[in-house]
């Protein structure tokens, strides 16, 4: 799995890029995790909104950046 | 009827009765005051932002783009930008993404910074907290106020057709369409919910340890301790006021419970109102990060030009309240 966490070099971003890579740790997940600041990756996906979380190149609905939420979204149900 | 009159009830059985202190003493005053104001602006603050987050579900940033760059009237689209501001959710992480996703969109670069200065400027917390401190009065004064500024600035933005100064890489940008998602009433309410909780949750320290320091102020502090430096006569307190906010964007809820203090003690109004205001609509975070696409040049008009329209509403409401 490749999940991206793209931001625009705010706290929240670096926030949820660091809890990404915690959950990853904690289940045991194979990804990779990559972390970036260049706002136009944003934009060319059509989004408005930062940080987004990209799974397998795909923008992933996030309801919060809590470590629930994000495990929910990476997982999707299955851990 | 006081709506507040049953939370004034339980600040008085929980300040004089359960906790046995004396009414009428500065303890007794500052204790009553720290219950009743803590209780009602967590209240108002639940019920307030499940409801414009539930109005916000309709109107998704990409609508809003898209809608905001047909529009074909000068002024009126600047004041549209203004009003969606108001319900936008707006953290300066987002506003670079929104900038760009503007611009790319065709909407002009005036109309953009409409939105942009109405977004964080009028929020949820800022209404909640001046409803619950001041009243509905004042809360719709700064919300008509802060329209009126956004609307003004955006246009005179516009006029300096100042498009040169934005970095040339975000006219480049392409992107896609994103697909709209269709949502049902319960997803917007599961929205608006999630979303209440987690501001709440940020929030609440904040307001607790404001409304304590404003308690404390409001039971030890004289009355007229500030008369002097931030009354009415003092002319040089409204460009001081805005000066002092522009550091401290992250602690907006902090801030208005102490700024209701303030106002106890003899601040005037007009320049209370411009405390707050730059406190949200001028943030240095917010400048650098809009330094990735403005040109220092554009940023420095920017700030200026609301600032000086926040300057002119403090003297305004210091001359009429």
């Amino acid at each position: 799995m490749k999940i991206s966490v793209l931001g625009s070099g705010c706290a929240t971003c670096k926030k949820l890029y660091e809890t990404v890579e915690y959950v990853v740790k904690k289940e045991g997940i194979d990804a990779t995790v990559e972390y970036s600041d260049d706002v136009r990756k944003i934009v060319e996906l059509g989004l408005m909104r930062s940080p987004v979380l990209v799974i397998n190149g795909k923008p992933v609905d996030l309801q919060s950046t809590s470590e629930k939420d994000v495990k929910n979204a990476i997982c999707s149900g299955n851990c | 009827m006081d709506i507040f009159a049953p939370i004034q009830w339980l600040a008085d059985w929980l300040a004089y009765s359960v906790l046995n202190i004396i009414k009428d003493t500065p303890i007794g005053n500052t204790v009553n005051f720290f219950i009743y104001d803590s209780i009602k602006i967590i209240l108002l603050l639940a019920v307030i932002i499940f409801v414009i987050s539930y109005i916000r579900s309709f109107f998704p940033a990409e609508k809003t783009k898209k809608f905001l760059s047909k529009a074909k009237f000068p002024i009126l689209n600047n004041l549209l930008a203004a009003l969606i501001g108001i319900v936008t959710p707006f953290c300066s992480c987002s506003a670079v993404p929104l900038f760009i996703g503007f611009v790319e969109a065709g909407v002009p670069l005036g109309v953009t910074f409409s939105f942009l200065i109405s977004a964080p400027m009028v929020n949820e917390i800022a209404l909640v907290l001046l409803w619950g401190l001041f009243g509905w009065k004042i809360a719709l004064i700064y919300i008509i106020s802060g329209v009126i500024i956004a609307t003004i600035a955006g246009w005179i933005i516009g006029k300096l057709k100042l498009e040169k100064w934005v970095e040339e890489f975000v006219y480049k940008i392409k992107s896609v369409e994103a697909d709209e998602k269709k949502q049902t009433v319960k997803d917007r309410i599961d929205y608006a919910k999630k979303y209440t909780i987690s501001i709440v949750k940020s929030v609440w320290p904040y307001i607790l340890i404001g409304v304590g320091l404003g308690a404390l102020m409001h039971g030890y502090a004289p009355n007229d301790l500030l008369i002097k430096y931030a009354g009415p006569n003092n002319f040089f307190a409204v460009p001081l006021a805005v000066l002092i906010g522009i550091p401290l964007y992250s602690n907006a809820a902090g801030t208005i419970p102490i700024v209701s203090v303030l106002i106890d003690k003899g601040m005037a109004m007009g320049t209370a109102l411009a405390f707050m205001m730059a406190v949200t609509a001028l943030s240095l975070p917010e400048f650098i990060i809009l330094k990735k696409v403005l040109k220092p040049k554009l940023i420095i008009v920017y700030a200026s030009i609301v600032g000086a329209g926040i300057i002119f509403t403090g003297y305004l409401f210091n001359l009429l309240i």
